[in-house]
Parts: C-alpha cells; sequence; structure tokens
C-alpha cells in the first residue's frame, strides 16, 4: 500500500495489536468473578500517572463523573487522554491532569467555549494537542476493537485537521482511490457510565449508546460506574441488551446519580443551574478552583457529593416513569 | 404576515430552518441547527429526519436539545444506536443535508472551528475543534453553513480548515479523496443566504435578508463574492414562525 502522506501530529498512544491481544489472554479472566468495588478502589488499582485514558460518552450525557471527580480527587497529573468532551474535560483541564491530547471537541455546547480546556492549551500546559474528527476517534477505538491496527476511512481529507493529526493518507490498494488511514487508539483505562451492569460487569445501556461499544473493547484496564447493579438474572433475561459483556471489564461500581450534573437517560434531566453556574464559574481560574474545592477535594467520595447535592435537588431531576 | 419585532438570532434560525425538506435526511449540529430543525418540523417539514452524531435518528424535536448527545436527540425516535451507526451511514451516503456552524469561513466554504492565531502549538484562541464537524462536511452529500456574518468571520485566508468545503477550487475535493459530488450548498447567515458558483465553487450571493443592501454585505464581507443580477429576497420570519420559535422551540430562551 502506497503511503501518499502523513500527518505531523505526535502518535500519542502507538497500537500494539499483538501485544493487546496477549494482555488480553493474561490479564483479563474469562471467569464470572465479582468486581465490585468503590470509585477509590477501582481507580487506585487501575490508574497510574502516566497512563493514556478516555472517558465515554461525554460531560452532560451518561459520563462516569463520580470516577472522573475520584481521578481528580486522587491528584493524578500526567495523564494522556482522548479529547471527546464537555464537563470532564474541563474539570480534568482545571486540576491540571492532562498532559497530551488527541483532541477532537472540547466546548460546552450551548454555554460555548470550555474556558479551563482553553487556558491549559494557550497557556502551554498542556504540551501536545493531536487533531481528529468525532468520526475518526470513535473507529480509532473500532479498529482497535476489531484487532487491527488501523482502519480506512473517508474523512478529515485536505484539511488542517488531517494536517495536525497523525493520520496517513494512502492509495487503495483494491480501487486506487484516496483513504484516511487511522491509527487504533487502545486506552490503559477506560472509563464508562451504564444504566445497569451485574456484579461480573455485563452492562446494559438505555438509549443511544455513544461509542461505549468501541471504546470498551478498545481498553485494556475498562472501568464501570451504573447507576444500580443488579442481579445476574436480570441481565440473562435480556442478554440482546448487552453492549458490553464481563470479560472486557475489570471493576464495577455502583453509582447513582453518577453522571450527575448530566443526564442519564429515562432516569433523570440535567441539572441545568449547576451546569450553567460552572460554565460561568469556569470562566474564572479562582473560581474554578473554589468549585474543585467544594465538590471534589471537600469530599470523600461520591456518597458525600450527592449529600452535599441534596436529596432535594436529585429528586426533583428524576423523570416521572424511569425505574428509579 | 410578518412580524418586524425580531432579532437577527431569530431570523437567522428561521431562514435556515426554511432550507430543512420534509423527508429529508438532516445532520444536526450542536446550537442554531437544533432550533432550526424542531422549528422545521412544526412548520413545513414534520417528516423531517433529525440525524444526532451520537446516535440518534429521527426524534419528534419536542423540546429542545442542549447537546447533540442528550435524550432529546432521541425523543420518540426511530433509531437510537451510536456514533459508528451515524458516521457510517454518513460514509454510505445516506445523509442528505449536514447543518453546521463556525467561526470563521473563506470563499470555499472551508470552515475553521479549532484555533484563532497562526501557531497551531500556541494559539491566541483555542476553540472547541472539529468535533462532528469535518465528518459532516467531508460526507453528507451537501452541507448547509449557519454563522454570523463579520469580516473577521468571512476571510480570504481562516486560520485553520476544520472542515472541507470546495478547499482550493474545483476538483479539490475528488483530488483530496473525498466523495465525489458532494460539499457545501448554502451558508446562511443574519445578512444573507448564500450559495456556491458551479464552475468556479466560489461563494456568491443567492439572497439578501429583509432590510439588508448588498453593500452591507460586501461591507461585512472579507473576500470578493460573486455577485449576478439575479438576486432573490428572504422573506421576513412570519408571526406563526416566531410564535412556535418562542412559544414551543426556545421557550427557555437558550438562543433568542
Amino acid at each position: 500500500m502506497k503511503v501518499l502522506s502523513t500527518g505531523i501530529g505526535e502518535l500519542i498512544q502507538p497500537p500494539d495489536i499483538n501485544a493487546f491481544r496477549e494482555w488480553n489472554r493474561t490479564h483479563k479472566p474469562k471467569a464470572l468473578i465479582d468486581k465490585r468495588m468503590s470509585e477509590k478502589e477501582a481507580v487506585s488499582k487501575y490508574l497510574k500517572d502516566g497512563y493514556y485514558i478516555g472517558i465515554e460518552l461525554y460531560g452532560t450525557v451518561r459520563a462516569p463523573l463520580s470516577l472522573v471527580r475520584e481521578i481528580i480527587r486522587q491528584g493524578y497529573k500526567n495523564l494522556n487522554c482522548a479529547g471527546q468532551g464537555v464537563y470532564e474535560s474541563d474539570l480534568l483541564a482545571a486540576a491540571n491532569t492532562i498532559k497530551k491530547l488527541d483532541w477532537t471537541y472540547i466546548g460546552f455546547e450551548v454555554y460555548g467555549l470550555s474556558n479551563s480546556a482553553r487556558r491549559a492549551v494557550e497557556s502551554g500546559f498542556v504540551e501536545k494537542v493531536v487533531e481528529w474528527s468525532n468520526a475518526a476517534l470513535s473507529w480509532r477505538f473500532k479498529a482497535a476493537a476489531m484487532g487491527v491496527p488501523f482502519i480506512p476511512t473517508r474523512v478529515m481529507l485536505g484539511t488542517d485537521t488531517y494536517k495536525y493529526s497523525a493520520a496517513k493518507v494512502v492509495e487503495c490498494p483494491f480501487t486506487g482511490m484516496k483513504l484516511c488511514l487511522l491509527p487504533a487508539l487502545i486506552l490503559d483505562v477506560g472509563f464508562i457510565h451504564v444504566h445497569r451492569a451485574d456484579k461480573f460487569g455485563n452492562c446494559q445501556i438505555d438509549g443511544i449508546s455513544g461509542f461505549a461499544a468501541e471504546m470498551a473493547r478498545a481498553s485494556k484496564r475498562l472501568i464501570i460506574s451504573a447507576e444500580e447493579i443488579v442481579d445476574e438474572d436480570v441481565i440473562r433475561s435480556q442478554p440482546d441488551r448487552t453492549i458490553i459483556p464481563y470479560y472486557l471489564v475489570d471493576a464495577v461500581v455502583e453509582a447513582p446519580f453518577g453522571s450527575h450534573p448530566g443526564e442519564m437517560s429515562g432516569l433523570y434531566e440535567r441539572d441545568e443551574r449547576h451546569i450553567k453556574n460552572y460554565a460561568n464559574d469556569s470562566k474564572d481560574e479562582l473560581l474554578v478552583k473554589d468549585y474543585l474545592n467544594k465538590w471534589i477535594y471537600g469530599v470523600k467520595n461520591h456518597k458525600e457529593y450527592l449529600d452535599l447535592v441534596g436529596t432535594d435537588k436529585l429528586d426533583s431531576m428524576r423523570i416521572e416513569g424511569g425505574n428509579k | 404576515m410578518s412580524d418586524k419585532n425580531y432579532n437577527p438570532n431569530e431570523l437567522l434560525i428561521c431562514i435556515a430552518s426554511r432550507l430543512m425538506e420534509d423527508r429529508a435526511t438532516c445532520f444536526i449540529g450542536t446550537g442554531i441547527p437544533m432550533l432550526a430543525a424542531s422549528l422545521a418540523q412544526k412548520m413545513h417539514a414534520p417528516n423531517l429526519i433529525s440525524i444526532f452524531e451520537f446516535g440518534g435518528i429521527g426524534a419528534q424535536l419536542e423540546k429542545l436539545p442542549l447537546a447533540v448527545g442528550d435524550m432529546r436527540t432521541f425523543n420518540k425516535g426511530l433509531v437510537a444506536a451510536g456514533i459508528c451507526d451515524i458516521m457510517e451511514a454518513g460514509q454510505c451516503g445516506f445523509v442528505d443535508y449536514g447543518f453546521l456552524g463556525g467561526a470563521q469561513i473563506d470563499m470555499y466554504g472551508n470552515l475553521n472551528s479549532t484555533i484563532i492565531g497562526d501557531d497551531h502549538d500556541k494559539p491566541k484562541v483555542r476553540l472547541p475543534g472539529s468535533g462532528g464537524g469535518n465528518d459532516v462536511g467531508s460526507t453528507c452529500w451537501q452541507t448547509i453553513i449557519i454563522m454570523q456574518h463579520g469580516k473577521r468571520r468571512f476571510m480570504p485566508k481562516i486560520d485553520f480548515i476544520t472542515t472541507p468545503g470546495y478547499l482550493s477550487g474545483p476538483g479539490a475535493r475528488e483530488a483530496a479523496g473525498l466523495p465525489p459530488n458532494t460539499g457545501p450548498y448554502r451558508v446562511v447567515t443574519d445578512l444573507c443566504t448564500l450559495g456556491f458558483d458551479e464552475n468556479t465553487k466560489r461563494m456568491k450571493l443567492f439572497a439578501l435578508n429583509p432590510g439588508i443592501t448588498l453593500n452591507d454585505v460586501v461591507d461585512n464581507t472579507g473576500f470578493e463574492l460573486i455577485i449576478t443580477d439575479k438576486i432573490e429576497q428572504n422573506d421576513e420570519p412570519s408571526v406563526e414562525e416566531l410564535q412556535i420559535l418562542r412559544k414551543e422551540v426556545d421557550q427557555d430562551r437558550y438562543y433568542i
């Protein structure tokens, strides 16, 4: 296959597919074992400084925020990250957690730019930003999930998004057309929040599935937080709903309202005032520090966080007819 | 009947909304496109199929989505899938229109939503990045861009090509390997609607907004537009459009 050009961005996490296979053989038990633990145990057991992480879905929607808060609470400082994010990426940037980023979108949608991510990049604190499109990052996970080192696509061609990526343009060996090859992205640790999981890690999601299926299969370590840990029978009664099978999963953390202040489809709406206040505060570095002190460093765990939010507030977010 | 009391955003949303065809598949980006799609469904296009990047297809947009992955993007929808399903549908040619925004645009409809400044590694301003923008601009059959008009936005040379328009002109998309017969179709602004010249692929004035003169458009555009004798006139928002927009689409006034 003829390589026509290469993006100038750093390939932050080069894919080693054979090592990934070996890893999955030796580090992923195929037996059904109980993987329940707390946020604190899961993060300290599997995350090390310098690791490359990914967080699904994003910020205000079904995001594993109790885990993100735990990452920040434990004070990691040199993580590399797949940057598809809103609120959670802003928090990680605000806590000076990120060194290198594969970036597709970090912003606040209705509330504009991600101020903390802006500061972290414009000040040079984030050492390296490599550009990708949304499809590209998801397809990079898909390649890893397929167990192949790259995937050919028809996006990013002809643009600066390509130029500042680590993709390659090649001539297709079958058709002669130009294709953009994306390198597989294998995460050291992936974090995904789901509606329900059993103690073995079989996971079900209601509503859109984002890139959960692909990222779960692209993670050397996968930490799941779930609104509810259900009996194995619940999973077995609807096995067609299992989007993440147990053998991909290393830890299962029960985290009701784990996506707060974001939403959880069918269960609760997003906490608009909390998100809006944070988006406003994030314009000021000192106010962000106050926020981190109050909502993350100032509480020991997710339960204390939820106490701080308050039962009345949480109850007001619940969707009528939701199954909780 | 029209109502003269409207703001520039309301006008932008109404005009973009009229471009959304009933029964077409439309990829909806964050922000103004969401409002335009919701308004279109409640006006002339009840069977508009909205497509949102994280998996929602064919929603009934009763409440305004605030995120392209939130549950309103598949409210009473046909499909709740994942991002790969959506992007692969686009790559396979199933998406008729893609609706996008951006910070800067050039005469070929190339869009920047990545950085302001000339050094990628030390940007003056870091913007949100491509997100699904590049994918939409690469794979949808026709892209419709919605943005505010101004010299600092309509530039001879943009700081970064995040999303491909016609790149450097005729034949450039195909030469880069992008799917044939794709590209920008319209640019909707608070001043006018623009199209693209078939031969040169350069931006041309298509229609003026109410009360806007040709000079207003020229003065606010940083590059030479193609101007022909045939310039249409966009209608003002109707009373019905404004009423639906204010009372149903964005009653909490996030955008208007």
